[in-house]
């Protein structure tokens, strides 16, 4: 019984990676209808970038600060940069631009700080409470606080903003959007700005449990893929529930069923999805998409 | 400079199209004698992942399907072919064989479910299939020989041809190539390419006027795999190993990436496509080893910009300026290659072409008429209508 306890908190403690990640995607595809792939790469690159900090003296929080920053500002650029140019394109063009960012941001990280492994410091002190037998260590409490609290911003923000009213807009109607006055090209930086930010999160929270490579937000990518699709793709919450249902399913499956292991485990969240999609083909929360013929 | 017009089907264009293939063809058999083994390999490699590309152009580009899995159906074919070398002592051509079919009985079983996903979800969907290929392969170690993989000696030319072994499986390639082009040719003029055309531009539409969207959904991803099977078969051959390593995501999405840098809904843009993902990570990282993959991802991006239809794309607006094509004025009738239509042009050009064709694709062409539209057009099953 401990064990599958364990097992559950560290299934959610990694389904908070997930779910954020989810979320960054999710941000994405309600405002533009793409599937971000270069998701995980960005935000490998905004962990290299605090690791950079640190390794420059700077404090772990500092550095983890400055980081998510600066990836909000990296992502509105890339947004202007790389996406606008093709916004209104075929979805599939937009798909291989986020194809191509994901190679340039894998490469030029393994060009400026080798492919070699690197250990990112964990922002959280080294405790560990034990309950009963089971073991409950300061990180993972950690790495859910920062990440459910940074959930709950951005739910405050949408929700209770001006700016997040905008967003919601745009995401619903842009051309009704921008016939009320809202500027649809800075909300929809800002959006990919703050997808941008919340990767940068996942990344430093997960790197420490993990190591530091180029390669490092590559599975984490896959499952967020598979927690966002559960979720729905435009249902910011169904990512947060997406995330810590794979999470959890990963990791208990990896325990409990011997032909899975740990090499096998991406299937299971992908099982889950597919038996999901067959009953609801637009995920768990997911909206249909209606359209005039 | 005067615009030529030329007729669609008429004595011109069947003669320059004639001459255009005509001319690819001997370029094609001369290129082995021409270079040097090296780049034979090269080209020989472009000619296996052409048709992995066209593969899944039939899928992707006029069936609406995006897959970024597609590297799973190329395992399947690179290891069937492999073990079948290694245990069994098969003929020649038998393996090609066996590796469709297996793909094609593969993609159609997983083509069922898949079809009730669209768009960008049967693409998140897939990724699932490229990421557990090499797991799995390493998984059965029995059949796949693990990690370490499949040796298999690659064929030796036979003493009759009198060729170099590159220049022989170049050769053979070149065969099944263009087998396999025909095949899909064949496939996207007639009836059944209709109804694929038709599900993808306006799948209520093709609904209406009485196509089944599952039918032609999971035919072409049965097809689409099958197609990608032989280009594995073919990898098998020319590589002479296979191993997990070889078919990781990163083969998916190139294969993707090839699908539209060719030009999507057409099939000449596979060979583009194919000598794309083939030769520019080659020459940019000739430019500079350390950041060639950097170049080489601003250049995808930037071929989007600049040419979001793909090298066909942009040879149908040179094609634009030259020459004015015109319809047969007493009956609308296609002709000419399927390579130089535009995924626009396609439902309109061909209504009178299925004459001969089935019932089904009769009736969808209204539907996709109707959504016709003028220029260029890429687009995915989830379009919005407006």
């Amino acid at each position: 019984m401990s064990l599958l306890i364990q097992q559950v908190i560290g299934g959610i403690a990694i389904g908070s990676i997930y779910a954020s990640l989810a979320l960054a995607i999710v941000l994405i595809h309600r405002s533009t209808g793409v599937v971000n792939i270069a998701q995980g790469e960005m935000a490998m690159f905004s962990t290299y970038v605090a690791w950079q900090l640190t390794a420059w003296g700077w404090p772990i929080w500092g550095a983890i600060l400055a980081a998510v920053g600066l990836s909000l500002l990296g992502g509105m650029l890339i947004e202007r940069v790389a996406i606008r140019p093709v916004e209104g394109a075929s979805h599939l063009t937009v798909l291989i631009v986020t194809i191509g960012l994901l190679l340039i941001f894998n490469q030029a990280a393994g060009w400026i700080w080798s492919f070699l492994v690197k250990d990112f410091p964990s922002p959280f002190p080294g405790g560990v409470w034990a309950l009963g037998q089971v073991r409950l260590s300061a990180s993972t409490i950690g790495v859910l606080v920062v990440l459910l609290a940074s959930m709950g911003l951005l739910y405050l923000l949408f929700q209770y903003t001006k700016v997040g009213l905008a967003m919601r807009a745009v995401a619903t109607n842009p051309e009704s959007a921008k016939l009320v006055g809202i500027r649809v090209g800075r909300i929809l930086m800002l959006g990919w700005g703050l997808a941008a930010a919340l990767g940068a999160l996942s990344g430093v929270m997960v790197a420490p449990q993990l190591f530091l490579t180029p390669n490092l937000m590559f599975s984490v990518l896959i499952y967020a893929i598979a927690a966002a699709a559960l979720g729905g793709l435009d249902s910011p919450g169904g990512a947060v529930i997406g995330g810590l249902v794979v999470g959890v399913s990963e990791n208990l499956a990896a325990t409990y069923i011997d032909f899975i292991g740990s090499d096998l485990k991406v299937l299971v969240p992908f099982v889950i999805i597919i038996a999901v999609l067959m009953v609801k083909p637009t995920g768990l929360f997911g909206q249909r998409e209606v359209a005039r013929a | 400079m005067k615009k030529l017009t030329l007729t669609r089907g008429g004595t011109a264009h069947r003669t320059i199209m004639l001459v255009t293939v005509l001319v690819l063809v001997a370029v094609a058999l001369y290129l082995p004698h021409y270079y040097a083994p090296y780049r034979v390999f090269q080209f020989t490699e472009v000619l296996v992942f052409a048709i992995a590309v066209l593969s899944l152009n039939l899928l992707t580009g006029y069936t609406g399907q995006i897959s970024l899995g597609h590297s799973f159906f190329f395992a399947i074919g690179a290891y069937t072919t492999a073990v079948m070398f290694r245990d069994l002592d098969v003929a020649f051509v038998i393996p090609f064989v066996v590796a469709f079919v297996v793909a094609f009985v593969v993609g159609f079983l997983i083509g069922i479910p898949a079809l009730r996903l669209s768009g960008v979800y049967l693409a998140l969907v897939t990724i699932a299939l490229a990421v557990i290929t090499p797991p799995l392969l390493t998984r059965f170690e029995g059949l796949t020989g693990g990690s370490q993989g499949i040796n298999i000696d690659t064929p030796t030319a036979p003493a009759w041809s009198g060729l170099a072994d590159d220049q022989w499986l170049y050769y053979i390639c070149l065969v099944v190539a263009a087998v396999v082009f025909l095949l899909a040719r064949n496939l996207v003029r007639g009836g059944v390419g209709l109804s694929m055309t038709a599900v993808r531009d306006n799948e209520l539409a093709a609904r209406t006027m009485g196509v089944n969207p599952a039918v032609p959904k999971t035919r072409t991803f049965a097809y689409s795999a099958g197609f990608a099977g032989v280009a594995g078969a073919l990898y098998t051959l020319v590589v002479g190993l296979v191993a997990p390593g070889s078919f990781t995501i990163i083969l998916a999405i190139n294969l993707l990436v090839g699908t539209v840098v060719g030009g999507m809904a057409t099939i000449a843009g596979a060979v583009f496509g194919a000598a794309f993902i083939g030769f520019v990570p080659v020459y940019t990282s000739g430019i500079n080893p350390a950041l060639g993959g950097v170049i080489y991802g601003a250049v995808v991006i930037l071929i989007m910009f600049v040419m979001p239809g793909g090298v066909m794309g942009l040879a149908r607006r040179i094609r634009g300026w030259l020459v004015t094509l015109e319809e047969p004025a007493d009956r609308r009738r296609a002709s000419g290659t399927g390579q130089t239509e535009t995924a626009g042009s396609l439902p309109a050009a061909r209504a009178g072409a299925v004459d001969g064709g089935t019932e089904q694709s009769g009736t969808t062409d209204p539907g996709t008429a109707q959504d016709d539209r003028p220029g260029e057009q890429t687009t995915t099953g989830d379009r919005r209508e407006n």
